[in-house]
């Protein structure tokens, strides 16, 4: 999968209720969710950025609650992927059982400016600055992981794989 | 090399003979759990998926618990369509109002979950379970519906942090202080991904209630999981409990940790964690001029008959302060029958508290106790975030049952010794 987009950057400890605020909770609807996303860090973001973009986070990106709206919202927003420093435990999990692609990688998030356009070849485990001319290598996911993240989530990972 | 517990219970659960951490391993779960907010999300994707079966109906555990009973239609619709949904699937745990308890106090209680399980729940404070020697971790509703499905699910193996706690106890100082101090000490983040190990002397002589209150604020240092190996005070609890046979694993003596941190209990005084983090710690005897509104004692956290025991031995024979309104909430039907018969109810109810039935309730700012702008709360819950209790303005400051019992006489946060 070859993603491509321009990014959006955010700091340290962006937390589940920052990503989708808990008055938006009664609903599960992704395209609802999404109108909300990030709403009580940048009011504007949802009329600024656009499907295929990505989002920068620093240190424990997803932190708080284990609800699945924040992934979900992110996703149904359009963005390609979240490339942090590190993710909090239940936020990695659900973004890889939604089948939305994240990576780790302080080097990159250091590195990139808001604005940067950044291709993500996410097979090879290659991520390119285009803006800048740059050009990194980051751990692949376990094919395991991998595995679920191409069948497009859990879910569809367990029809596929589990109950054929 | 040798392993820890927690390496050995999720080896013991995959096919694999060792397992490292970092590994990405698929593993048996031996109890499924979800409750009134994350279930319908769960059972949704179940439906989803066109399946006729659940994996195992006597390993799935529904649990209405948050806003039991029910506060309004939207939360009345939920636990009608987990209490259909069990029906349907002839689901062997499933507990309505009146029969029904928090959910991490109500587990363990009950013995439906027990030493050696693997357990993942959809709520993040499935961590408790650790203090019986299980390995249990929060998940998301997705996870949830996967393991509904096949009875099993991944998990990138945690490295352990090992926590010595050495010394004695002050007096006034439990479970819930020694938590507090150490996710001070190591902060909100400090145990990310990780299994927390909690050893030494301290531990071995700390009763099961007090095990299950620290395990059960593991994630609030960011941690996987939090677990006590299994010793006599284990086998003890589980005994006339547990409704399937328990396994007792131990660590190695060369079991490798990426961290060992001494704690000595001799340093330790009463703590509370002011807003909005839990990490924020103070001694209480730091502490002055803090005036309050309101106290909750209760929760997965210290809802405990212990914790109840505690708070009636400082409340018997006094009036909490007129400008405090204390809320009591024993975490499962059980405890709230043992108080009723122990007397305790009486001394909560004369000293000017109200007495609850079992229910989240104000943890999570769901009802029975919801804070107005500007107010303050001391309750021996898990979480002071911002708006956890009530509006995005009101404060709520964290400690044992002790302290809470004595501020609500206080009328602000007051140490039991100055009681
Ligand atoms: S008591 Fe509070 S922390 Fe515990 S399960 Fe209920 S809402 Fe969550």
């Amino acid at each position: 999968m070859v993603l491509r987009g321009k990014c959006w950057k955010f700091g340290d400890n962006i937390d589940t209720d920052v990503i989708i605020p808990a008055r938006y909770l009664n609903t599960t609807n992704p395209n609802e969710l999404a109108s909300h996303l990030m709403e009580d860090a940048d009011k504007e973001f949802v009329n600024k950025a656009s499907a295929g973009d990505i989002l920068i986070g620093g240190n424990n990106f997803g932190c708080g609650s284990s609800r699945e709206h924040a992934p979900i919202s992110i996703k149904g927003f359009g963005i390609s992927c979240v490339i942090a420093k590190s993710f909090a435990r239940i936020f990695f999990r659900n973004a890889i059982n939604i089948g939305f692609p994240i990576i780790e990688s302080p080097e990159v998030v250091e590195e990139t400016d808001e604005g940067d356009e950044l291709e993500v070849i996410t097979k090879e485990g290659i991520i390119k600055n285009i803006t800048k001319g740059l050009e990194y290598n980051i751990k692949a996911f376990p094919p395991f992981l991998q595995e679920i993240i191409n069948n497009g989530g859990l879910m569809n990972w367990i029809a596929e794989v589990k109950l054929k | 090399m040798g392993m820890t517990i927690t390496e050995k219970i999720l080896a013991a659960h995959s096919d694999l003979e060792t397992i490292e951490p970092d590994e990405i391993i698929e593993c048996d779960v031996d109890i499924v759990l979800g409750n009134d907010i994350t279930a319908p999300i769960a059972i949704n994707e179940f439906e989803k998926l066109g399946v006729n079966e659940v994996f195992d109906r006597e390993k799935i555990v529904l649990i209405p618990d948050h806003f039991t009973p029910n506060k309004d239609i939207k939360s009345a619709e939920q636990v009608k369509q987990l209490r259909e949904f069990a029906r349907k699937h002839n689901i062997k745990h499933f507990y309505d109002t009146g029969r029904v308890g928090i959910e991490h106090a109500f587990l363990p209680e009950q013995g439906i979950v027990t030493g050696g399980d693997c357990i993942i729940g959809a709520d993040s404070h499935t961590c408790t379970y650790g203090a019986l020697g299980a390995f249990a971790t929060g998940v998301g509703s997705t996870d949830m519906a996967g393991a509904m499905t096949t009875g099993e699910t991944w998990f990138k193996v945690p490295h352990s942090i090992k926590f010595i706690y050495y010394g004695k106890l002050n007096r006034w100082v439990f479970g819930k202080d020694l938590i507090l101090y150490t996710i001070g000490r190591i902060g909100v983040e400090g145990a990310r991904y990780k299994a927390m190990e909690f050893t030494g002397e301290v531990i071995s002589s700390l009763p099961m209630e007090q095990r299950l209150t620290m395990c059960n604020m593991a994630i609030e240092a960011g941690g996987k999981s939090g677990i006590v190996a299994p010793d006599k005070i284990t086998e003890d609890y589980l005994k006339d409990r547990s409704i399937r046979k328990p396994v007792f694993y131990q660590s190695d003596e060369d079991a490798e940790y990426i961290e060992e941190i001494e704690i000595d209990c001799e340093t330790i005084e009463p703590q509370v964690a002011f807003p909005h983090l839990p990490e924020n710690t103070k001694n209480v005897s730091e502490v002055s001029d803090v005036k309050i509104d309101q106290v909750v004692i209760g929760s997965c956290t210290n809802g405990w008959l212990g914790d109840l025991r505690i708070a009636a031995e400082i409340l018997k024979g006094r009036r909490i302060s007129p400008n405090v309104r204390c809320i009591v909430i024993p975490s499962t039907p059980e405890i709230y029958k043992q108080a009723l018969k122990e007397g305790l109810i009486d001394i909560f109810v004369n000293a000017d508290a109200v007495f609850s039935t079992p229910t989240c309730g104000p943890c999570l700012g769901g009802h029975m106790g919801i804070l107005a702008e500007g107010e303050r709360a001391v309750a021996t819950t898990n979480r002071n975030f911002v708006g956890r209790m009530g509006h995005p303005k009101s404060e709520v400051y964290l400690a044992s049952p002790a302290v809470a019992a004595a501020s609500a006489i206080a009328g602000g946060i007051a140490s039991p010794e100055e009681i």
